[in-house]
This record gives C-alpha cells, sequence and structure tokens, in this order.
C-alpha cells in the first residue's frame, strides 16, 4: 500500500508500496529513523488513516476499504494501543481510563475488568488517582492495563519507551511482553530502540516509506 | 458505545473542566435574566391590573340604565361562578341643606361596594383622612367635601335627599371609582340603597344608572366577561380593566419594554459567551475524541456522549438560572408591591421557568451543536499526530437557525415582534461592524511593528498570529462593554430624562366644564394666587361617517373601537401642536393654510377605525354637521398629564361651536387651601384632583428604573461572562506561546507586559467602539420608546475608552500572570491540562 498526502512543495509519499503480513500471535517491530514512515505505516496498519492506494486486511476484512465508523467498530475489543504520549484522559481516573474501551463495547463488568488489570500492572494502588496526578512511568503502566483489558487479539505500540527514562523503560518493555504472552496477541511495535525491537519474532526496516530489511529473531 | 455506557460519572467528571462550568454559567445568566424579568412581569402585569380594578372599584361593571332587574341574570352568573358582586345605583338629582341646593351625584349601595380599593373617609372638612370599607349606616351618608363645602353642613348636620332627612356621617375623602374621565360633573354623596329606595327618587321616569360589580381572579373574570360580552344588550355598557387607568398602563408598558430588552440583551450576550466557551470546550476535547475514535468510538457515539454532557450542562444552568430567577424577581416584587396599592401581589407562574428550560436547551443546542459536529470529525490518527484536525463544516446554517430560535423564543417572552426583531438586527449590526474592525485590526498588526518596546512589538504580532481569535476578542470585548456603558452611563442618563418628562409640577388638577364666559375669572383667580394655568376648548360630538359612509356601516369590532365609533367623542381645536404630542403622519397645519378644515387624530382612533390621510370625516356638532379632512396622525404620551383629545382640529372650525373649556393646573399643599374658595366662587366648575394617579405613575416610574437597575445587574453578569470566555478563548495557544517564550529565556515580566499590550489595544478600540454603538442604542431608546429627549454626552467616550482600556487589560492581564507562572517544561511536554 501507498500513502500520498499534498504539500505546498506538492504531492509527498509518506508510505510507499509497502506490502507485508503478520500471523495470528506474531510479534512484529517496524524501526526506521525519524520521518520514515513509521507512525504513517501504524496508522494504516490500525485503520486510524486510509491508504492512497492499497489496502489492509484484518483477519480476511478488508479494512481499510470500510468507511471511519466501520473501521472503529470492527477496532472496538479487538484491538489496543499503546502511544509513546501515553493518551490517558488527564481529568479521569486512572480506573476511569481503564474502563473506557470496556464502556465502548457495553461490557458489564467494567468495574471489576478494569481493577484487575491495574493490579496486573501493579498499580492497585493508584485506581482513584487522576491520570494527571501520576508520574511518567506510572501513565504508561494505566496504558498498558488499558490495551490489555478487552484482552485484544492485535494490540499497536507506537513508541510505548520514547517518553520513559531507562528504568521505567525497561520495566515498561517487560509488562508489555509479558502481558502479550499470556494473552496471545498480535503485536506490531513501532521502535527505533533496537533492544526493544530485538525482543520481536519479526523486524521491518523502512527508510523514506519504503522496506528496505525484514529479518527474522527466533 | 450504548446509552447506557454513558455513565453518570463519566458526565458529572465532565464538570470538572472550567470550560463547561463557563457553559453553565452562561446558561445560568440568560435563564436567570430571562426568567427573573418573565416572573416579574408576569406579576407586575397582575398587580397593575388589580391597581386599575379600583378605578372601576370592581374587576368588571357593567351599567344599565333601564332597571336593577336586568343585571340579575348576569349576577346570578357571577355567583353561580364564584365569584364577588355588588351592586350600585347612581344617578343625578338635587340635595337641599336649609335653603341651599346643589346638585349632586348620588350612589346608593347595600354591599360589595368597592370590590376592589377602599372609601376613604374623614372626619373635616379637607382633614387627615382614614380608609375603610363600610358603607354609611343606615339614615346617614358620607358627602363630598365640595357638597359639603357648598351645602355649607358639617359631620352630623342633615341634608335632604328627595323626601328623606339623612345625617351626614363623614367627608368623603376619596373613593377608588372617582374616576379622572370628565362624564362627572356634579359633587358626590353615598348613600344606603334602602334609603334611596325610600327617598322617592327612583322612579319610571327617573334617569339612574344601575351597576353590576363583579370580581375574582384573573382568569375567571376573563372567562365571565367573555361570556357577558356575548349576553349584554346594546343599552349595557361593559367597561373592564383593560380600558381603565390608561396613565398607569403606559408607564407600565414602558417599563416592561425597558425590562424586556434587559432581558434580551442577557440571553443573545450569554450565547454569545456560551459560543465562544463551546469552541473552547470542543478544542480541549479533540485529543479525547481521537482517543476513542482510536478504542472503536463512532461518529454518533461522540455525539452523544458530548450531548450528553452539553444537556446535563444546560439542565444545570437551567435550573440554576431558574432559582436565581425566582430569588431575584421575589426581590423585584417587594418593589413591585411599592408600585401599587396592592398589598399581596398575584403569585408568580410557571410559564417563565418552563421557557426558561426551554432556552437553556436552544442555546445550547443552538450554539454548541456545531462545535461538537465539528468535533466528531476528528480524525483517529490525530493520536499519533497532534497537528491534524477534522473538516470544518459551514457554521452560517447552524449559527442562523440557532439565533432565529432564539428569537423565537424570545418573542414568546415579550410578545413584541418589533422589539425582538429590532434588538437582534442591533446586535447582528454590531457584530458585523466589530468583525469588521477585528479584521481591520489584523491587517493593521500584520503591516506595523512599532520601535516602542518588546512589549508593544509581541502585543502587536499576537494580535495578527491569532485572526480568528483576534476578530473574536473584538467581538466579544465590543459586545461586552457596550453592554456595560448602556449599563453604567447611558441608563443613567434616560431614566433620568424619563423621570423628567413627569416634572414635579406636572398638572395634578382637571378644571372642566369652565363656561367661555368664566374662563377670564378663573384665569384671574390662578394668576393672583400666582398658579399657571392652562386652558384647552373642548367641544363634544359624535362621529357620523368616514368618506361619506355612514359609521354604522363600518363599525369597527373591538370594545374600543365601538367606543370611538358611538359615543360623543371630546373634541378640542389648536394653532400649535400640542406638548406630549408626536407627529407620525402627514403635517401640522400652518397659520396660513387654515382656510381647509382639517383634522388631526390620535394614533389609537386611526387604528381602531381604519382611518388614512386625506379621509373626510363628519361630526355632529350640537346638531350642526362639522366636516374635516385627516391632515395628520399623532402619537399621544398619554402618561404626560396634560389635557389631551384623540381628535384636534384646526382654528376656525370648531370655534363656533365651544360650549365649555378644559384647563389643568398644578396646586401644591398651599394651592389646594384655595380649592374652598374656588368651589364658592365657581360652583358650576367641576374640579378633577388626580394627584392620586400622577403619584402612582410617578412611583411607578421611580420604582421601575431600580427594577431596570437590578434586572440590568444580569446583564452585567452576562457581559462579564462573555470577557471571561474571550479571554479563555486564547488562552491554549496564549500558554503554549508562553512556555516557548519562557524557555528562550523571557522574563515573567516581558510576557505579562506583551499580554497588556495586546489586552490594551483589545481594550481601547473595542470600548471607543462601544461608546458610539451604546450612545446609538440609547438614543434609539430615548426616542422610540421612552419619548424623551436625549442626547450622549462626550463623557462616555472617556467612559467607554478608559474602562475598555483598563477593565480588559486587567482581566487578561490576571490570566495572562496566572499561565506564566506554569513552568514551561509542563507545558511543552503537554501536560498542561
Amino acid at each position: 500500500m501507498t500513502k500520498e498526502v499534498s504539500s505546498p512543495d506538492g504531492l509527498l509519499t509518506i508510505v510507499d508500496a509497502v506490502s507485508f503480513s503478520v500471523e495470528t500471535a506474531e510479534t512484529l517491530a517496524i524501526t526506521g529513523p525519524s520521518g520514515s514512515g513509521k507512525s504513517t505505516l501504524l496508522a494504516l496498519l490500525a485503520g486510524l488513516d486510509v491508504p492512497t492506494r492499497g489496502s489492509v486486511i484484518l483477519g480476511g476484512l478488508p479494512f481499510s476499504s470500510l468507511d471511519e465508523d466501520g473501521r472503529a467498530r470492527l477496532r472496538a475489543g479487538r484491538v489496543g494501543f499503546v502511544f509513546q504520549s501515553f493518551q490517558l484522559i488527564p481529568s479521569m481516573t486512572a480506573e476511569e481510563n481503564v474502563r473506557l474501551p470496556l464502556e465502548l463495547i457495553g461490557a458489564e463488568d467494567a468495574g471489576v475488568r478494569a481493577k484487575q488489570a491495574l493490579a496486573d500492572v501493579g498499580l492497585a494502588g493508584r485506581a482513584r488517582y487522576l491520570a494527571r496526578q501520576l508520574s511518567g512511568g506510572e501513565q504508561q503502566r494505566v496504558a498498558l492495563a488499558r490495551a490489555f483489558v478487552v484482552r485484544p487479539t492485535l494490540l499497536f505500540a507506537d513508541e510505548p519507551t520514547g517518553n520513559l527514562d531507562r528504568a521505567n523503560g525497561i520495566r515498561i518493555a517487560e509488562l508489555l511482553f509479558d502481558l502479550n504472552a499470556s494473552y496471545g496477541t498480535t503485536l506490531i511495535l513501532v521502535t527505533h530502540e533496537k533492544a526493544l525491537a530485538a525482543r520481536c519474532g519479526r523486524i521491518i526496516d523502512l527508510i523514506d516509506g519504503r522496506i528496505v530489511d525484514e529479518s527474522i529473531h527466533e | 458505545m450504548s446509552w447506557s455506557a454513558i455513565r453518570i460519572a463519566t458526565v458529572l467528571r465532565a464538570f470538572r473542566r472550567t470550560e463547561l462550568l463557563v457553559l453553565v454559567a452562561a446558561i445560568a445568566v440568560a435563564v436567570s435574566a430571562s426568567s427573573t424579568v418573565g416572573l416579574f412581569t408576569d406579576r407586575l402585569q397582575g398587580a397593575i391590573r388589580i391597581e386599575s380594578a379600583t378605578a372601576l372599584a370592581a374587576d368588571l361593571r357593567l351599567e344599565s340604565g333601564r332597571s336593577a332587574a336586568s343585571l340579575d341574570l348576569m349576577e346570578r352568573e357571577a355567583q353561580r361562578r364564584d365569584l364577588q358582586t355588588g351592586r350600585t345605583t347612581t344617578l343625578t338629582s338635587v340635595v337641599h341643606a336649609g335653603d341651599i341646593a346643589q346638585l349632586t351625584s348620588i350612589i346608593a349601595s347595600d354591599g360589595g361596594y368597592p370590590l376592589r380599593g377602599t372609601l376613604r373617609i374623614s372626619p373635616t372638612l379637607y382633614g387627615p383622612s382614614q380608609s375603610t370599607q363600610d358603607l354609611p349606616p343606615v339614615g346617614q351618608v358620607f358627602i363630598d367635601p365640595r357638597l359639603a363645602s357648598r351645602l355649607k353642613v358639617n359631620i352630623g348636620e342633615i341634608v335632604r335627599v328627595g323626601v328623606s332627612q339623612l345625617q351626614v356621617a363623614a367627608i368623603l375623602a376619596d373613593r377608588p371609582d372617582r374616576g379622572t374621565g370628565m362624564a362627572e360633573v356634579a359633587p358626590a354623596l353615598l348613600m344606603r340603597g334602602v334609603d334611596l329606595a325610600a327617598s322617592g327618587l327612583i322612579g319610571p321616569a327617573s334617569r339612574a344608572t344601575y351597576a353590576l360589580l363583579v370580581a375574582g381572579d384573573p382568569d375567571a373574570m376573563d372567562r365571565f366577561s367573555g361570556w357577558v360580552k356575548l349576553r349584554k344588550s346594546a343599552a349595557e355598557k361593559l367597561l373592564t380593566v383593560a380600558e381603565s387607568s390608561a396613565q398607569l398602563g403606559s408607564a407600565s408598558e414602558r417599563a416592561g419594554r425597558f425590562l424586556h430588552l434587559a432581558a434580551i440583551t442577557t440571553v443573545l450576550l450569554a450565547a454569545i459567551a456560551l459560543a465562544m466557551a463551546s469552541r473552547r470546550f470542543a478544542r480541549q476535547r479533540q485529543d479525547e475524541v481521537a482517543l476513542l475514535k482510536c478504542l472503536g468510538a463512532t461518529r454518533q457515539t461522540i455525539i452523544r456522549r458530548f450531548a450528553v454532557e452539553l444537556m446535563a450542562a444546560a439542565i444545570a444552568g437551567a435550573l440554576l438560572g431558574v432559582c436565581l430567577g425566582y430569588a431575584a424577581q421575589s426581590g423585584l416584587a417587594e418593589l413591585a408591591k411599592t408600585f401599587t396599592a396592592v398589598a399581596v401581589l398575584p403569585p408568580a407562574s410557571v410559564t417563565p421557568a418552563i421557557l426558561g428550560v426551554i432556552t437553556a436547551i436552544v442555546m445550547m443546542a443552538g450554539f454548541a451543536a456545531p462545535p461538537i459536529m465539528e468535533l466528531a470529525r476528528i480524525p483517529p490518527a490525530r493520536v499519533l499526530r497532534e497537528d491534524l484536525s477534522g473538516r470544518k463544516i459551514p457554521l452560517f446554517f447552524p449559527a442562523l437557525g440557532a439565533v432565529v430560535s432564539l428569537l423565537a423564543i424570545l418573542y414568546l417572552y415579550v410578545n413584541d415582534l418589533a422589539l425582538v426583531l429590532g434588538a437582534g438586527c442591533s446586535l447582528a449590526l454590531v457584530t458585523i461592524i466589530y468583525a469588521l474592525i477585528g479584521n481591520g485590526l489584523v491587517l493593521i498588526a500584520k503591516k506595523i511593528r512599532p520601535d516602542s518596546g518588546v512589549a508593544w512589538r509581541y502585543g502587536m504580532s499576537a494580535l495578527a498570529r491569532r485572526p480568528r481569535e483576534t476578530t473574536a476578542q473584538i467581538l466579544a470585548f465590543g459586545l461586552g462593554m457596550t453592554i456595560l456603558l448602556l449599563l453604567g452611563v447611558v441608563r443613567v442618563g434616560l431614566l433620568d430624562a424619563w423621570r423628567g418628562a413627569l416634572p414635579a409640577t406636572a398638572p395634578n388638577y382637571f378644571l372642566i366644564n369652565i363656561a367661555p364666559t368664566e374662563r377670564s375669572s378663573i384665569e384671574q383667580f390662578f394668576s393672583e394666587k400666582r398658579v399657571p394655568i392652562d386652558f384647552a376648548p373642548w367641544v363634544r360630538g359624535r362621529l357620523l361617517s368616514v368618506n361619506g359612509t355612514l359609521i354604522a356601516n363600518r363599525m369597527p369590532k373591538s370594545d374600543r373601537g365601538r367606543a370611538f365609533a358611538e359615543r360623543e367623542q371630546n373634541l378640542s381645536f389648536s394653532a400649535d401642536l400640542p406638548p406630549d404630542n408626536e407627529l407620525v403622519e402627514g403635517q401640522w397645519w400652518s397659520r396660513s393654510s387654515g382656510l381647509q378644515p382639517a383634522v388631526s387624530v390620535a394614533t389609537e382612533f386611526r387604528d381602531e377605525l381604519n382611518l388614512h390621510l386625506g379621509d373626510r370625516l363628519v361630526f355632529d356638532v350640537g346638531g350642526d354637521m362639522t366636516e374635516a379632512k385627516i391632515q395628520s396622525f399623532r402619537k399621544v404620551r398619554w402618561d404626560g398629564f396634560r389635557p389631551n383629545f384623540f381628535l384636534l382640529f384646526s382654528p376656525g372650525v370648531l370655534d363656533a361651536s365651544v360650549g365649555s373649556f378644559l384647563a389643568a393646573t398644578h396646586l401644591d399643599e398651599e394651592g389646594r387651601k384655595a380649592l374652598l374658595e374656588f368651589d364658592q366662587k365657581f360652583p358650576t366648575v367641576t374640579v378633577l384632583d388626580i394627584d392620586g394617579v400622577l403619584n402612582s405613575v410617578r412611583t411607578l416610574i421611580d420604582r421601575a428604573a431600580a427594577a431596570i437597575t437590578y434586572v440590568f445587574a444580569f446583564t452585567l453578569l452576562a457581559g462579564l461572562v462573555v470577557l471571561l470566555a474571550a479571554v479563555r478563548a486564547t488562552a491554549d495557544e496564549r500558554r503554549y506561546e508562553i512556555a516557548v517564550l519562557r524557555a528562550f529565556g523571557a522574563s515573567r515580566l516581558q510576557i505579562v507586559s506583551g499580554g497588556m499590550a495586546e489586552f490594551a489595544i483589545l481594550g481601547a478600540l473595542s470600548g471607543g467602539v462601544a461608546a458610539i454603538a451604546s450612545s446609538a442604542i440609547g438614543f434609539f431608546i430615548a426616542s422610540h420608546w421612552l419619548g424623551v429627549p436625549w442626547r450622549p454626552t462626550w463623557s462616555i467616550w472617556l467612559w467607554g475608552v478608559s474602562a475598555g482600556t483598563f477593565g480588559v487589560t486587567l482581566f487578561g492581564t490576571a490570566s495572562t500572570w496566572r499561565m506564566s507562572a506554569t513552568r514551561p517544561a509542563r507545558v511543552l511536554r503537554g501536560q498542561n491540562s
């Protein structure tokens, strides 16, 4: 697939004829320097944006040909996200942030599941804290709890340790892979950290929107 | 997301956000102002109605010249409807005391008189009086002071009425239905009905008027009045409160319009605050929407979620507003009690409260919905790229729809289309002017970079960097300042002018039935007492035809129109347009164009009879046919208390027909003592004391001025909410800019100085334009509503520019100062929420 955007200098190709497939429970890292198109590719794969040409097929469904609401419905309860900037709602408590995806799918036991998810990331005692009252590491743990609380089949993580110090980064990475292993989730991870990428089963290296290298780790 | 997924806690949590609180405040201010005015005018109208009813001594009065029995059916029906009833018999007859005889207006009743208002009696002539609900005992009478003076009788002495000898029990100082009309020419005597029956005055040939008095609650009275209208005979005359006390009604109508203007302005201002606050509300929620979409929320889910939040805010604002409105109107009701003699005001109805809630929902749906619709278009990819925003939707039609809906609701409040459209159009005009000025300022700011320091340079460049926000701020500050100037400066001048229109020396006594031969003696009598007096010729005449069509063949449908057509009218003539008269159509006659018989007609008469310029009217004046062409229409200010006429002829038409003169004068305490002497010197002249009505109107104006100030406090609040919303409109960009500048080493002082410069430019410009706008609006109110002369003063410029500069700078700087205290790193990391 290809993604082009218009700019004052003309049409820019951000993702250029990229094609690959990901198996269930596989872990895939997309790496590359800044401006290589990693985040745009992630947005296309997650259905947050649509390609100019080509398509994304999710579980046999033509994901990218659906309209925005159709893609949102498909994501609900199946897709989880972890972002570099955490993307918690600051005026909500930790527990309320974790409940959010459950509420969207109308889960009746949202409260219990949210509490359990927070306990899984070691934040049971912070459930009633507002997101903005938590440290960066704690906020990303809440984001992990929110991502896994719906037991997603597919998880997208965009530079999950990018905003954290080294110790917190390691802790988050551990949690991410542990939870992924526990739930058998397919993981697509965007990162420029080689060590983090190396923990994935496969690595795709992107430069100027093109796949320049692909390696498989045992 | 299902409806059930929108949890109460989530909605309550939204109230932690300042922007939602600004929305609630805007709604609360709008609803409280409109419901206060609605509730208050509702009750005031009820009080005026009761006050007016005292002029009839009842809510409804049905008079018959035939027999008392003809009113029996109506009385039984009134009693069946649980209404209070009473009966009076009135006739004019000669009353004797010794050798002296005096033509007297005799009023007899056996109960139920008066049903509204009270009698005031005094033990001495022109002495202090006290109110009483009791009629004189059988065998006794209350007599008018003029009658006592002319008959030379005191309390306890005997007067002869017909064949009966009756004792004077008290001086009748006042009675509610004494009236300000011109029909009653003889002094009054009040006696019992049984005594009248025994007097031998009532017989088949006696010209008595029998009246049925009815009183009850307004709705029941309206229904009964309708029932009576269908069944009464042509010989029976129906008088209701709507037709009485024209002067009081006129003043209260002016007060009501002023109050309604305050409410409309408040609601429209609050709508502006709401629109600004909702834009920021939507902007602050963009990241949240993108996240929700990532997690699987559809557009419908997003709209539902925010619609619930906004409706919760609308309901919270409406409830708060209605509570404030009820509390505020009870304060106003205390004032209203002093407007009238009514001790207990009618209860407030729930309609204004219901309208208040509807206003809140329409305001929220109309002004907050468009930003929410835009919010639903935010792309989910914004979670990865913050610069992404949704496609803009055209805002013109939703905003137009909202404004039209709001104006429709305001029309329900005030029931005055011209007022609502006038306010709406004025606001639109002022908005366009401010928008143009805002755009102009942005253009200037882009081109000019002053050399007078970094603060001014930063201030000017800030204005140019945010063109939309600059325009919106100019608009909001300007409208806020316009209202504040109207409130603080123009209102004071206008109310003074209104009070001045009814000076302390306004006529409080009318002299009627002055024979042409008496005029010079009366003029001399008052001249000796150094009391000025104005005379007007007074001719009685009946309209016969319009353009050759008999009036009977073009009879109006309304009661008032029929009265104009059927009854004898008071006619007069004048070479000059009298004071309190404004020519609205046609031309006044000049002294050289007096050959053509012409008439000038009051607008009320014109509207009821559907008359046009050039129509030929024929009158029967004392048996002679008098024809005149309509040359002009006049708007008469009836609450000026000068003698005024619906029909005023050009000089020369009626001169030969003048039967009598009417005079008006102002008598102070000292002057009143001369009345006794006047009565004895000019016994055929009737003196009407209108001091009571004059005082009622004067009190009404004073209290209405206080009420208007009270209601304008809500407008002031709305203005402040607009200012708050306007300052906050750029808060996010400002916070980020400040953080960047701080990161590059700008001191807090430099940043605050730059903000001050920016707000000072905005404030000075808004204040200057607000001075023009408020002067124009003030001039319109003075000339079109209050009918008083008023010119804006230079002080309004001084106030406008200085208050604008200092007020906006202070408001804006306070906000910039707080922002500059935030650590730059926090803001730049996106932790500024």
